[in-house]
Order: C-alpha cells, then structure tokens, then sequence
C-alpha cells in the first residue's frame, strides 16, 4: 500500500513536472511571444523589450524551465507580470478562502448525503427510495455554477437574505460565515448527491454480512442497525472518494468563486488567465496540484490503516 | 469479464424496450432527443436571427413575441438558446468523438502491446485522472489563448483518459476469451479481432460513458464560456448568455434565468439517459468514473 502510494505520488510529480516543462514549451510554440501578446497590439518595442526582460523571456528556453523549478524547490513561484508581488504570497493569501468554502461544502455534502442515503436504505425499494435516487442523480449531473446563480437571485437579489458577492468584513466572523453560505451550498450540492447514492450502494451491501443478520436476529431495529453497526463499516470507501471529491469541489469552486466574485485560488487564476499572467496562473496549476497531491496520498494511507482489505485491492 | 457478455447484442429489441419501461431513461430520452433536434433544425425553428441587434427592444420580459425575452443588445433569447444548444452538443460531439478516438488507439495499444508500455499507460491514465485538471485546461488556455479550437483541445485533454481505460479493460478482457484463441488459431489478425469482436463488445460500455461524459462537457463549454474563456461572444453559447445576464442581473433577472433552464435541462437528460441505459446494458455499473 505505502509502496503504492509512494509510486502514484512519485509519478504524479513526475507528470506535474512534464506537464509543466511542457507548458513553457508551449509558450514558445505559439505565435506571438508571451510579453507582446500581454501587452496587446499598441505596446511599444521598449516597453515589450522590458516586459521580456523582466519575464525572464531573453534567456534560453532550457535555462528558464531550470531556473523555475529551482526556484520553485525554494517556494519561489516567481513574481507577478503586472503588480509584480510573488506569487506565492498571493496565493497564501486567498487560499485560506478556497479551503474553508471546500470544507464546508464537503462536510455538509457529507451529513446530507450519509443521511440521505442511510434513510434510502430505511426505506428501500419504496417510492421514497425512488424518488432519493432520482434527486441524487439531478443533484450530481446540474452545473455547479447553475445552481450558484439561481441562488444568488432567489436569496441575495430577491429576499436579501444573503450577501451576493466577496467573502465577508475581515474579521467579523458572522458576516463571513454569511457569505459562505451560498457558495458552500452551490458547490457541495452534487456531492449530496453523489455521497448519498454512495453510502446507499455501499450500505446495502454491508447489510448483507452475517453480523448484520446476527444484530437482526437479536431483534434490532433496522434504525439501530444501520447506525450502530452497519454505517461504519459502510463509510470507508467513501474516504477515498472524498479526497478526489476534494480535487472536484476545487474544481466547481473555481466557477462558483466567480459567480460569487469571492477571493480565492479561482478567482485568482481565472483572473490571471485573461490577462495572460503566466507565473500566476503557473503557479496556481503547481500549488492546487501539489495540495491535492497531499491530501489524496494522505486518504490513501488512512485507509489502509482502516480497513487492510483495500491495500489488496488497489494493488490490483 | 462479465461486461463482455453483457456488451453483446443478443436482443438489441430488448434494449429499447427496458429503456421505454425505465421512466427515468424514458425522460432522458425524450430530452437528449429534443436538443438533438433543436441543434440539427436551429436554422428553421429559431424565430429571430440569434446575433441580430435590436436595441429599442432590449431586456424585454417574456412576451408573446419574444416567448423567452430580450437580452441588453435586444437579441431574442429563444433563439440565441436553441442555436446555442447546435454549439453546445457540436463542441461536445467533436471533442467526444476526438477523446474517443484518442482512447480507443492507447487503450488497444494498452491492451495489445508489452506489459511494460501498459503499466506505463495506466499510470499515466490513472494520474491524469486523479489530479484537478480544471487547473491544467486553465494553463493551457492561458498559453493558447481562449476560443472554439482551444476548448475543443482542452476538453479532449481532460476526459480522453477515461475511454482509453474502458477500451483497454475490455481489450485484456478480450484477450483471455476462449473464443478469441480460437479466432487466433484459426489465423485472425488484430484487425479483425479489434473491429469484429472488440468494438462491438465495448460499444455498451462505451454508449454509457459517452453519455455520462457529454454533461460533463456541455457544463465545461459553458463554465468556461462563462468566464469568457471559452467560445468567443458573439457566438450564442449558453455560458456566454449566462455571463451576459449575470452582467444585468438586478435589471433583468429573466436573461440569467432562462439561460440556465436549458443547460439543467441538458445536463439531466443526457444522465437520465446514461442511468436508464447502464442499467439496462450493464447492471453492474462498469462505466462508471469520477473526478
């Protein structure tokens, strides 16, 4: 298992590194050099000549890609094109943002989508299993962004309940747990859906064991025991799926972040990509990777400490 | 294994019937074929020209002469919709069909060829797959700067690993039939196996995923059209009427609203009918694939 961990992280940063080399080769690939298509058509050839220097652009391909990785093992992601700040800082300034909304929305996906798929469970086979089944699959196949967009005219446009855009005062924490509350609800909301269809098939089939019979013979109610004993052995897989939900939910919050004009790794990099700012939105692509590198190889080795069954399983 | 079997056609009749029986698929039928047609018929069922200005009559509501409203330039909705529905599933039919065939030749290659260029691509379909590519398809546009070619592009990039890995399980399922060794026996080459007992063993699984995947896709388009990264306005994409509302939203609500219905809609559809067809095809749930 830690073999294999250690050989799918160890790939991944071989990928992010191909990816990345490959990246900057695209960059001199394509027509136009990066400091002019910046600039735009008007720019002066001083002020392009600059922008090359300070880019890093008058240096061969190969020394540029060498000289940022190297910088990049000594947590230099380079500076900004245009407010020339380090990247790195921008980012740990935002980020915080970012993983607060992921958490959020995956922990209230969790709680929905654990009770709605264990009440699936309670009643299957009836039309209220039915009926779970066809609102998860609605839930997990709407656009995030979709969502996010109705919420914000139903409840920040229509009934002002909530604030529309940004993330809150600094400081005051009730108005930024407001204005969490619709993009958290936009961005777990097919995670509710995808968790409870999860915890469903994965429930039924615990249910099956002979200690589940055993805990029925004894006279449990089916309440009883799906709580006390089925669900915990039920929810391992779903660790595993969270972290790459994690990766997902990053993912949705890239658009729902925008929708909600709120800080974050989203807003920053979608920013970064219209106005062609390379070492942000690099960095970016290098920080999220490299995150949620983190978090998936950590899923890995708890549940292998959990439950010993998968370590056969993924090695296969 | 059993995917193989299952794969076959031994009643394709049955197929269609199972699927009318499944309210859910029956649903999504219904809608898949209803965008279908809307994108083919755009030129003639459009009421209005979808780039066409008419600025008196901008941010009308709902009317009996624009049924879906006006947006700021005074564009009919309805029709920017229904072409948008042609760019919508062009975009996700070309780059599907582009991923796909990707695919197909690295997972037969998987399947087919020395068991170390296959560890090699598993890995590498396996990684691909397990980092946030939303932030990769990001870069590439930066570099290559937004429009149709580079959303087609980026797409291709981000789900082709998921048909290489289906095409290559059924290819190693393949191999090991006994029907095949003795198609082998008998002097068959690759082609023949690949194009008479491959294909249309995997075209189950295959339709399945095709339909899970074009959401998928369709939400991109949109997401990055939204964000104005995608396909360059004028051009009625979804997204870009959602960004165009958005823009309005406490003048004109309706823009924002009502370019969102088809996008639900769509994306509803297209995995109703992917739910209704894997449990119809494949009751064990092969194609399934997330992240």
């Amino acid at each position: 298992m830690l073999a294999y961990a250690i050989r799918r992280l160890g790939l991944s940063v071989l990928i992010l590194i191909v990816v990345m080399t490959a990246m900057y080769g695209m960059v001199f690939l394509v027509p136009g050099d990066p400091a002019s298509l910046a600039l735009g058509p008007r720019a002066t050839p001083e002020l392009k000549e600059a922008l090359r220097e300070r880019m890093g652009l008058d240096q061969p391909i190969l020394t540029q890609i060498l000289y940022f990785f190297g910088n990049v093992l000594q947590g230099d992601l380079g500076v900004d094109v245009w407010s020339r700040r380090p990247v790195l800082d921008q980012i740990l300034e935002v980020f915080p943002n970012t993983l607060i909304l992921g958490i959020v929305a995956l922990g209230w996906a969790l709680i929905m989508g654990v009770l709605l798929g264990c009440a699936a469970v309670v009643c299957r086979d009836s039309w209220a299993d039915r009926l779970l089944g066809v609102l998860s699959v609605s839930m997990i196949s709407v656009p995030s962004f979709v969502v996010a967009i109705y919420a914000l005219i139903v409840f920040a446009v229509w009934l002002n309940w909530l604030p529309a855009i940004g993330a809150g005062e600094k400081g005051e924490i009730g108005s930024q747990i407001r204005a969490l509350i619709l993009p958290a609800f936009a961005v777990g909301i097919g995670w509710v859906g995808y968790l409870a269809r999860l915890i469903r098939a994965s429930l039924l089939e615990v249910m099956e064991a002979p200690h589940i019979r055993t805990a029925r013979a004894f006279g449990m109610t089916e309440r009883d025991i799906i709580f006390r004993h089925a669900l915990r052995v039920a929810i391992v897989p779903t660790i595993s799926v969270l972290a790459i939900g994690f990766g997902s939910i990053l993912s949705s919050a890239v658009f729902v972040e925008s929708v909600f004009s709120r800080p974050g790794i989203g807003t920053l990099i979608t920013g970064a990509v219209e106005k062609r700012n390379y070492p942000v939105v690099m960095g970016c692509v290098l920080f999220m990777t490299a995150f949620y590198l983190l978090i998936v190889t950590a899923a890995d080795l708890l549940i292998a400490r959990l439950d010993p069954r998968v370590r056969d399983v993924l090695r296969g | 294994m059993s995917s193989v079997v299952d794969g076959a056609s031994p009643a394709r009749r049955g197929i269609g019937r199972a699927l009318m029986a499944d309210r859910m698929g029956l649903a999504g039928l219904v809608l898949v074929v209803s965008f279908l047609l809307m994108a083919l018929l755009a030129p003639w069922i459009a009421p209005y020209d979808p780039i066409a200005l008419d600025v008196k009559a901008r941010f009308q509501p709902p009317s009996a002469q624009h049924w879906a409203g006006t947006d700021h330039l005074g564009r009919d909705l309805l029709s920017r919709i229904i072409w948008g529905a042609r760019l919508a599933l062009g975009i996700a039919i070309t780059s599907i069909s582009i991923a796909g065939a990707i695919g197909l030749i690295l997972g037969l290659i998987a399947g087919h060829g020395p068991r170390w260029l296959d560890s090699i691509l598993v890995l590498i379909f396996d990684s691909m797959s397990s980092l946030p590519m939303i932030f990769f398809a990001l870069a590439v546009i930066t570099v290559l700067g937004p429009g149709t070619a580079t959303l087609i592009f980026v797409i291709v990039l981000v789900s082709f690993p998921a048909y290489a890995r289906l095409i290559r399980t059924q290819t190693l399922a393949l191999t090991q039939a006994d029907y095949i060794l003795a198609e082998r026996a008998m002097g068959a080459g690759s082609a023949r196996i690949i194009l008479v007992h491959l294909l249309p063993n995997v075209a189950g699984p295959l339709v399945i995923l095709i339909c899970m995947d074009i959401p998928v896709v369709i939400m991109l388009e949109a997401g990055l059209s939204y964000l104005n990264l995608g396909v360059k306005p004028p051009s009625p994409s979804w997204g870009n009427i959602l960004s165009e509302g958005y823009n309005a939203l406490r003048q004109a609500p309706h823009v924002v609203i009502v370019a969102g219905i088809p996008l639900v809609l769509a994306t509803l559809g297209f995995t109703f009918l992917g739910e209704g067809l894997r449990d119809v095809l494949d009751p064990r749930g092969a194609g399934r694939r997330w992240g």
